[in-house]
């Protein structure tokens, strides 16, 4: 069964009639009915909104992103956390594949605007996750934030080669919504922009394409548009002592309203592939430390086998070169530090002299950015010799809050 | 200074020597040809006189005296503009000599009044024994020896030129320490792939703003020009100035002695292409002068030398392949050429049309300059 004849939103709002239930923040969901159903739909289905966790951080990443950042217009707390509200009530029913509003998408009025977009209609949920995250920016004098900012939350330092577009950067919020479909990632950040007209208006948004990592052992590992294997090495839903000591934020880490939850570092890198695409498939190999077909770390015949960082050439040069990617972010040389990325190839048309735009957009999810992404980012930003064909162009960190819990919203522990 | 000897890049190609003759010869009389001694070249701002235009294989003497009133050149052109041999900075009254090795063959000989453009030109042809072997080991040979020489040439020039910039510096004149920024890095662009594998002296040298981070000082060519352009002084460069000229001396040293495989002068040639297709097009390198196409054209100039001193061996294998780089070659420098003045460029404020424009005649050569690599490492 194809994604685009999934169950049918509309046909099942018909079939469930006006049969309202009010949600969180006077939200409406069309039908009790839709969630069993959707589950129906196999790997069609929906991911469950509600945990100890968010959603979209260790769940098989999808195909698709579509990422948004937003600037917080309004400065009265009270609108603020109206909002979030409002964002999680639309969120819980997005992702269980419904439509917003009382009436949806159709069946509304015929003087007003439909509540939804409508472009989902018909599609199935397509494993939607929307995952939050507030930015330093946020936590300044607006909202009475600033004592309740987390240490870790730091402003990254400057990278050597940062080329970073301030108007691609930062953001006080983000909305990371990953979906098998476009269409539906894409749904869910329009519906979500415009609940939040008049209080935030976004900042910039990626779309995101070929997932460039699995956060589960049972996804193969995908390709990012070097086309190489990336993600080999990444943390897995699968490893959940690894999850608690590198993902989550912990009890002793503090501030309370982060714990269960996670610090995500977000990156647009700008690959130069045209310039990649003329090196020899040599040097490629030798700059990434893996074999372009197998993945197999450079000596090793298998993806998955151990990387041998003493193997030697008959020249006496190490198999893997000591500036290779894989060596360089290898947690044997970074103080055992990992994250747990599921970042997205982008191509977003062609730049101004027709090279493509293209390149990852890297997204890592971390218990503590000081110890993990920046030590790490900082090593490569020095030594990589993948940096003659990248560029950071954009930059931003987030603290995603722990899970919601039915009845609560995004971050209301940051607010209480 | 108005001597910047600017032009394509050269090869010195098998020179065996360049013997630095630089005595004056105003009233000294052509020499008589008898058919084996040295070649006597007259130049002057509209001529270029060869006493004889046929010369035995092997060993040649030109002597060259400039009659005219601008600095000339003089060069031995083979097939596709391959420098055989050059003497530079012939200035007016002056005569050098320039002893090449020239196997059986055609050939141009060439003086450039001004040194620039096309130069005069004029045929020679070298005839004798058997043609020039064609052992494909001794040309791998032959090309990185060449190369080397080129980038001996090319760092000495570097070091010269980069002692006027420091001294304009320190000097506090800052027009002239303008004019000569562009000039000096010229010589740093044609060998940059060289002067880069020397590790923390390519940051030093050349960093942009943004490649420095935190707790690390930012020094350099860059650091000089924002000084220069952007407050139009040279307050407080005169330490950068002088760690410029250190570092550049210890670049130059390790450049003289620097060892190349024939894969690594295919590699560098691509390398230069890459450094304009995400530098330079885009005016990120000489971001506050502005001077991008200079850095440009010595890229493209770099990168020709390294694939000319490797053009006999490729003749040998894939002679398709050096007729298409000798075409997609002068198209580069046919679109620089439109933003020439003088000795130079024009400042680099292209719209985004004109920067489209040099990107895709830079991609269209740089494709094939990319292939070079795999045909020399064919067995």
């Amino acid at each position: 069964m194809s994604k685009r004849q999934g169950l049918s939103r509309r046909g099942l709002f018909g079939a469930a009639g006006a049969a309202v239930v009010t949600g969180v923040g006077g939200y409406a969901a069309h039908s009790a009915l839709a969630g069993e159903k959707s589950q129906a739909a196999a790997d069609n289905g929906p991911v469950q909104f509600h945990g100890p966790h968010q959603a979209g951080i260790v769940t098989p990443v999808q195909d698709r992103l579509h990422f948004a950042a937003f600037d917080v217009t309004t400065t009265k707390r009270d609108e603020l956390i109206a909002l979030l509200k409002e964002w999680t009530a639309a969120a819980a029913l997005l992702t269980a594949g419904r439509d917003i509003g009382q009436y949806g998408a159709v069946n509304g009025p015929d003087e007003a605007p439909p509540e939804d977009t409508g472009e989902a209609v018909g599609l199935p949920p397509a494993r939607l996750t929307l995952t939050i995250g507030f930015g330093p920016s946020l936590f300044d004098q607006r909202f009475g934030l600033a004592s309740r900012r987390p240490k870790a939350l730091v402003d990254l330092p400057h990278f050597i080669g940062d080329n970073l577009d301030p108007e691609r950067s930062g953001g006080d919020i983000a909305v990371q919504a990953c979906s098998d479909d476009p269409q539906v990632a894409v749904h869910a950040i329009r519906n979500l922009a415009r609940i939040g007209f008049g209080r935030v208006a976004v900042r910039y948004s990626q779309l995101g394409f070929g997932r460039t990592s699995s956060t589960s052992r049972a996804q193969a590992t995908p390709r990012n548009l070097f086309g190489f294997k990336d993600g080999t090495n990444n943390l897995k839903l699968e490893d959940a002592g690894k999850l608690e000591q590198h993902l989550w934020v912990q009890p002793e880490d503090g501030p309370d309203w982060m714990v269960g939850g996670s610090y995500l570092v977000s990156r647009r890198i700008r690959m130069n592939i045209e310039t990649w695409d003329r090196t020899s498939l040599g040097e490629q190999e030798g700059i990434i430390g893996r074999g372009k077909g197998t993945g197999a770390p450079l000596g090793k015949a298998d993806e998955f086998d151990a990387i041998d960082f003493n193997a030697k050439n008959a020249d006496g040069q190490p198999k893997v070169p000591t500036d290779s990617h894989v060596r360089l972010a290898h947690p044997q040389f970074n103080n055992g530090a990992e994250l747990l990325r599921r970042g997205y190839n982008f191509v977003d048309g062609s730049d101004g002299l027709g090279r493509l735009d293209a390149g990852l957009f890297f997204l890592a999810y971390q218990r503590d950015p000081r110890k993990q992404f920046i030590p790490i980012q900082q090593q490569l930003s020095r030594h990589d010799t993948m940096n003659e064909y990248i560029q950071h162009v954009g930059s931003a960190v987030f603290a995603c809050p722990s899970g919601v819990t039915p009845g609560s919203y995004w971050g209301e522990k940051l607010f209480t | 200074m108005s001597t910047s000897p600017f032009r394509r890049a050269s090869i010195l190609g098998v020179v065996i020597g360049l013997a630095a003759l630089t005595a004056c010869a105003k009233d000294e009389p052509a020499a008589k040809d008898d058919g084996t001694g040295p070649v006597s070249v007259k130049a002057t701002d509209s001529a270029c006189d060869l006493s004889r235009r046929d010369v035995k294989s092997g060993t040649s003497t030109f002597s060259v005296s400039n009659g005219g009133s601008k600095v000339t050149e003089f060069y031995v052109y083979a097939e596709g503009d391959r420098v055989m041999g050059e003497v530079e900075n012939i200035g007016p009254g002056l005569k050098r000599d320039l002893i090449v090795e020239l196997p059986t063959g055609k050939y141009q000989a060439v003086c450039k009044p001004g040194m620039v453009g096309d130069g005069i030109r004029g045929d020679l042809t070298v005839s004798g024994d058997a043609a020039a072997q064609v052992d494909e080991d001794a040309l791998l040979k032959q090309a990185t020896a060449s190369y080397q020489r080129y980038v001996n040439s090319q760092a000495v020039a570097l070091e010269q030129k980069t002692v006027e910039f420091v001294s304009a510096v320190k000097a506090g004149d800052v027009a002239k320490a303008k004019a000569l920024f562009p000039v000096s890095r010229t010589y740093w662009e044609r060998i940059e792939p060289v002067a880069e594998s020397f590790g923390d002296l390519d940051p030093k040298i050349d960093a942009r703003v943004n490649d420095v981070e935190a707790g690390t000082e930012w020094t350099g060519y860059h650091r000089i020009e924002q000084a220069l352009w952007v407050s139009n002084t040279t307050k407080g460069m005169e330490k950068y100035a002088d760690q410029l000229l250190t570092d550049v001396k210890t670049v130059v040293a390790k450049a003289k002695t620097v060892k190349l495989t024939p894969l690594q002068l295919a590699n560098g040639a691509k390398e230069l292409l890459d450094e304009v297709a995400t530098g330079k097009v885009t005016g990120e390198e000489d971001r506050y002068s502005h001077t991008d196409l200079w850095d440009f054209q010595a890229n493209v100039e770099g990168s020709q030398a390294a694939i000319q001193a490797l053009r006999p061996a490729l003749q040998v294998r894939d002679a398709a392949l050096v007729t298409q780089l000798d075409t997609n070659f002068k198209a580069v420098f046919a679109a620089l050429d439109k933003y020439r003045v003088g000795d130079g460029f024009k400042p680099y404020t292209a719209s985004e049309a004109e920067k489209k424009a040099l990107g895709a005649v830079v991609d269209g050569l740089a494709e094939p300059v990319s292939t070079v690599a795999g045909v020399i490492a064919k067995k």
